[in-house]
């Protein structure tokens, strides 16, 4: 009794534990009840109850309310489905022109504008993707087919690769200096030569206008949520959701509102990306310091110039980490957009891990990564140039790089031209090589995985059905085993012990919402995933963190690789696991595993490293040796920023879980996946998509309030 | 005299939600106690002064005192809640927005504690800013900001950035700033007070010599009392918003008007503070031989005092005896009356 007079939180949190064990036991599982394959699905079957809601019928299998709750929302997606439609097809009527027929026509405005946007994002992709390729519709949006027929030279021929190489090099040389202009070079001639550079060039084109566009318009509103209270209200609620909605999901209503192609996947890429940019221009305008606020205003700086001149260059940092989010999210949706028609690298990669071609998939993962990092560097190298205003600079020296282009562009052509008569019979190399007619390592990598699996087949055999069977199939049983009511006593008490009643009734109203969806079985599929993947993630980043916080030389090339991996796509993380693994849940977790102790590890390490060096000074001079320190020092004031670190762990986690879909899981995310071939998936698409949101949601909610409380009591902020 | 530079009527500043109103209601009592049951912190309370041109005002009070305060309201970065302050005869609360940063944009210039430099521009670039939001063309610009970076000592760093330069070094830009547009009016918030002693010490003899060559006129906010009566012409003491006393450095030390002020001077060595003239006797028997003049302090004249027995001349800079200066008298000044006010 003494100790828990001490220690009440102990006593509070046992007694939440016993009362979950004691509802798991008291509720038995119904008869009736198996691991069906969605609790509201439209088999006409005599067991099933059903309601009509809105007008809509809802058909479901009836458990006992603490066992399953009822799906209550199942008319939830049938409802936005049909909303979208009214929407697109008969909401608010307008008179449009039609050039063709010369006659006023009847559409819907919402379609209207979907089309005209669609009209315009096609027009920037195909711009850029034509001066790199060549082709003709650019010039035909500005003339007509007409006109093209009488004037055949006018079609673009595109760039040489030769001269895109070399101006990527001469630009980061520019930018940067020689190393990253090598990078660059290599880059650029290593896609060419492996015969990737027409996706690769159709990639960069879609990157090129998602990529500016989505910056722009997340500065844009990033200001204007830190102009205004109401508009950063009004935001801040999207954004969360957005931020933890798994890329996939927001695929399908796109599907809907703006068809097929990569004009749909420019606006969905932008869709995703723009709200991190919004969330880092908030934090990094808000940072600014106010005397430096007051310095601008008393320069005599106007708002205008405020803004662009003092408060942005400022706040550089987090807007350029903003960039960097920015790039990331364009490429792992450039491949993920492949599922709804974009072009490029991405398509190329599906099509490989469909055909389960390591080999060619590696290649593409490979041209995507590198391009990835490329872009990301040349941004980063962007951002940080400076003027040089000393030196009367001559016409020859202010231009230099111009006129070095101006000579790569001349040679470039020639080198093409001469090209023409070197490949008679068969391709010009100089001009462009074309998809898969480089070198290909492909062969190499698929003889190399068969042969691992041949060599080590029965070792990894092995661990697979160890894993599957000793591990994951009991731990998956576990988890459907939870009564509902159970469950949600448990995270809701949790939330009340970490973080008083609002907590718990927040993260009370998220688990209603999955457990009245007709959901809640593949959800506890997605969480038993999930935790796997983050519990051993956490363990494996926080070792590896620690260890390499050790030494400033390795800690340092610990951030520096995960900088490298943040910018993978997270898809690319499938290609090694399924060589290894094949389709297997264990080959997602794997990927997931990979691809969330990136986090883990970096908030490690820079948690270890924000202990203030008084402090390390302090313990050193009372006498506690390495391990005592990090043990009573460092992991406790580390541990706030640590667990941030696990929050962002949930989400990567849960994101490669729903990713994992593609290769054949039981979750949330196969659903996903399903609904972008059904013609009305739109509504289930997004419920499921809110669903994982949630979950994320709830652990976020939970550990934020957690570090908030921590850090409150360590008097760190 | 000709019009002051800066003007303040009966300035408050209040911050809280119905603070304009409490203020009508209030009709210029202000008890900073009602204020903040209601919920509302009074920043300054009822400040008149004028500053006259070429004059330094030092504005001194401890943290929360509202001298930084008021020092926002004169300059607009803030808006008063209630008063007028008059730049130049001009009613600066007039203005508007327009005319506002023409203001600053020619007049004003300003010092922060923290230097608040532009961490993305280089020492020129930073100094060169005020000139390029003005309009003044880039080469302009940095040859003016050049001009700038040799009258503070920084030749051959203009090129760093801030982040690369101590805190002396970051504020000398700071002061190039301020002073790029040659600006007629110049504040400085706590310019010295994030330095080390002995950099601060330096920058004040820096800054004294700038003034001597620049004849701005000046408020300056410090909390550092030395600090104040080694720069000030003025110096005006406030606590909780009020000016408890505004008045040259000897008349403030020589007589405190408030137990507070008195509190300050209490400490201060007063023989490294006062002049001759601001002890001495109009009085001119029974004088001897030595001249001092008025305008010494009395420190570096003390001892060629005190060995005299009789009463020495004090002189005027055209050498004539304007009054006379006991030796009794400087013992007095100096040693008596520390504890228990003459």
């Amino acid at each position: 009794m003494e100790f828990l007079k001490k220690y009440p939180k102990t006593f509070q949190w046992l007694f939440l534990l016993i009362v979950f064990f004691a509802l798991c036991f008291a509720i038995d599982v119904p008869e009736t009840y198996k691991f069906i394959r969605g609790q509201a699905e439209f088999v006409k079957d005599p067991n099933q109850s059903s309601y009509v809601f809105l007008g809509k019928e809802v058909r479901y299998y009836a458990f006992d309310v603490f066992w399953r709750l009822p799906p209550l929302l199942g008319w939830l997606p049938i409802w936005i489905n049909d909303s979208l439609f009214f929407l697109m097809n008969e909401w608010m009527p307008i008179e449009v022109w039609n050039e063709d027929t010369q006659e006023f026509k009847s559409r819907p405005i919402v379609l209207q504008i979907s089309r005209n946007l669609t009209a315009f994002m096609t027009f920037l992709i195909e711009l850029i993707r034509e001066i790199l390729l060549g082709g003709l519709e650019t010039i035909v949006a500005f003339t007509s087919w007409d006109w093209i027929d009488k004037n055949p030279w006018a079609e673009l021929p595109g760039l040489p690769w030769t001269i895109v190489a070399a101006g990527a090099a001469l630009l980061s040389y520019k930018l940067s200096g020689k190393g990253l202009a090598l990078f660059a070079g290599l880059t650029m001639v290593y896609i060419s030569v492996f015969g990737q550079w027409k996706p690769s060039m159709q990639t960069l084109s879609f990157i090129l206008v998602a990529a500016p566009l989505s910056f722009i318009f997340g500065l844009g509103l990033g200001i204007a949520a830190f102009k205004s209270k109401r508009v950063e209200k009004a935001l801040y609620p999207i954004l969360l959701v957005m931020q933890t909605m798994p890329q996939y999901a927001v695929l399908v209503p796109a599907l809907v509102l703006f068809g097929v192609g990569d004009h749909a996947a420019v606006i969905i890429t932008m869709v995703v990306a723009i709200p991190p940019m919004i969330l880092l221009t908030l934090l990094g305008l808000r940072a600014v310091p106010p005397e430096v606020i007051e310095a601008g205003r008393m320069s005599g700086c106007n708002n205008f110039q405020l803004m662009f001149k003092v408060l942005i260059p400022t706040a550089r940092r987090d807007i350029l980490i903003g960039v960097n989010q920015v790039i990331m999210v364009c490429f792992s949706m450039a491949v993920i957009s492949a599922f709804i028609g974009a072009k490029g690298l991405g398509f190329n990669l599906l099509l490989a891990l469909n055909q389960l071609n390591i080999g060619l998939a590696l290649e593409a993962g490979l041209c995507i990564s590198l391009i990835a990092i490329l872009l990301d560097k040349m941004s980063l190298a962007w951002a940080n140039k400076q003027t040089d205003y000393f030196g009367n600079l001559t016409f020859y020296q202010r231009n230099k790089n111009l006129l070095f282009f101006g000579v790569i562009f001349i040679v470039g052509i020639i080198l093409a031209y001469i090209g023409t008569f070197l490949f008679k019979d068969t391709f010009n190399y100089l001009f462009e090589i074309p998809h898969n007619k480089g070198i290909s390592t492909a062969d190499f990598w698929n003889k190399g995985v068969d042969w691992i699996f041949e060599t080590f087949f029965v070792y990894i055999k092995a661990f697979n059905t160890w894993l599957i069977q000793d591990v994951l199939q009991p731990m998956r049983a576990l988890y459907l085993r939870m009564p509902a009511i159970a469950t949600i006593v448990l995270v809701v008490g949790a939330g009340y012990l970490i973080g008083g009643l609002r907590s718990a009734l927040v993260v009370c109203a998220l688990t209603l919402f999955i457990a009245f969806s007709p959901w809640w079985d593949r959800a506890l599929v997605t969480a038993y995933m999930a935790t796997f993947g983050v519990v051993v993630s956490c363990i494996i980043g926080f070792t590896v963190g620690t260890l390499c916080f050790q030494n400033k030389h390795s800690a340092n090339f610990m951030l520096g690789v995960c900088d490298i991996f943040q910018t993978f796509p997270s898809f690319v993380y499938l290609i090694p696991v399924m060589m290894l693994f094949g389709i297997t849940d264990t080959s997602v977790l794997i990927a997931v595993i990979v691809y969330a102790t990136i986090p883990a590890t970096r908030y490690t390490i820079e948690g270890l490293r924000s202990v203030p060096a008084g402090l390390h000074d302090a313990a050193t001079m009372s006498g506690v040796n390495k391990f005592q320190r990090l043990t009573k020092i460092e992991f406790p004031l580390a541990f706030p920023h640590m667990m941030l670190g696990i929050n962002q762990t949930i989400v990567f986690a849960l994101f490669m879980v729903i990713i994992g879909a593609f290769i054949g899981t039981e979750d949330l995310g196969q659903y996903i996946l399903k609904a972008l071939s059904d013609k009305k998936g739109a509504g289930i698409g997004l419920t499921l998509g809110i669903c994982v949101a949630f979950i994320a949601l709830i652990f976020d909610n939970l550990i934020r309030a957690y570090v908030q409380k921590r850090k409150k009591h360590l008097g760190i902020d | 005299m000709s019009e002051p530079v800066i003007k303040c009527e009966n300035v408050y500043k209040i911050f809280g939600a119905n603070a304009q109103k409490m203020l009508q209601d209030s009709n210029g009592n202000v008890d900073a106690k009602v204020f903040q049951e209601n919920g509302c912190i009074v920043g300054v309370n009822n400040a008149s002064f004028e500053v006259a041109k070429g004059e330094m005002l030092v504005v001194m009070g401890l943290s929360g005192s509202g001298k930084s305060t008021l020092l926002r309201c004169i300059s607009r970065l803030t808006d008063a809640t209630g008063g007028k302050i008059f730049i130049e005869g001009q009613d600066l609360l007039q203005l508007n927005n327009k005319d506002l940063i023409d203001l600053r944009r020619n007049k004003m210039g300003m010092v922060f504690q923290s230097f608040a430099l532009l961490p993305h521009k280089t020492v020129v670039e930073n100094i060169a800013f005020p000139l390029q939001i003005k309009g003044v063309k880039t080469e302009d610009s940095i040859n003016k900001a050049m001009d700038m970076v040799k009258l503070v000592g920084l030749e051959g760093r203009e090129n760093y950035f801030p982040r690369e330069l101590s805190g002396g070094q970051q504020q000398r830009v700071g002061i190039a700033r301020s002073l790029a547009v040659e600006p007629d009016i110049w504040f400085l918030d706590e310019p010295f007070s994030a330095l080390d002693p002995l950099i601060r010490k330096e920058m004040q003899d820096e800054f004294l010599r700038l003034q001597d060559k620049l004849q701005k006129t000046i408020m300056f906010i410090t909390h550092d009392f030395d600090e104040a009566l080694k720069l000030a012409d003025r110096i005006a003491i406030m606590k909780d918003g009020i000016i408890e006393q505004l008045d040259t450095p000897a008349n403030i030390v020589l007589n405190p008007a408030t137990e507070y002020v008195r509190k300050f001077t209490e400490e201060v060595p007063r023989e490294k503070v006062l002049l001759i003239k601001d002890v001495m006797d109009t009085s001119k028997d029974n004088l001897g031989d030595l001249k001092v003049s008025q305008n010494e302090i009395i420190e570096n004249v003390a001892e060629k005092i005190l060995t005299q027995e009789k009463i020495v001349a004090v002189v005027d800079n055209n050498n004539e005896i304007i009054g006379s200066i006991n030796p009794t008298k400087i013992i007095n000044t100096v040693f008596g009356g520390r504890k228990n006010n003459n």
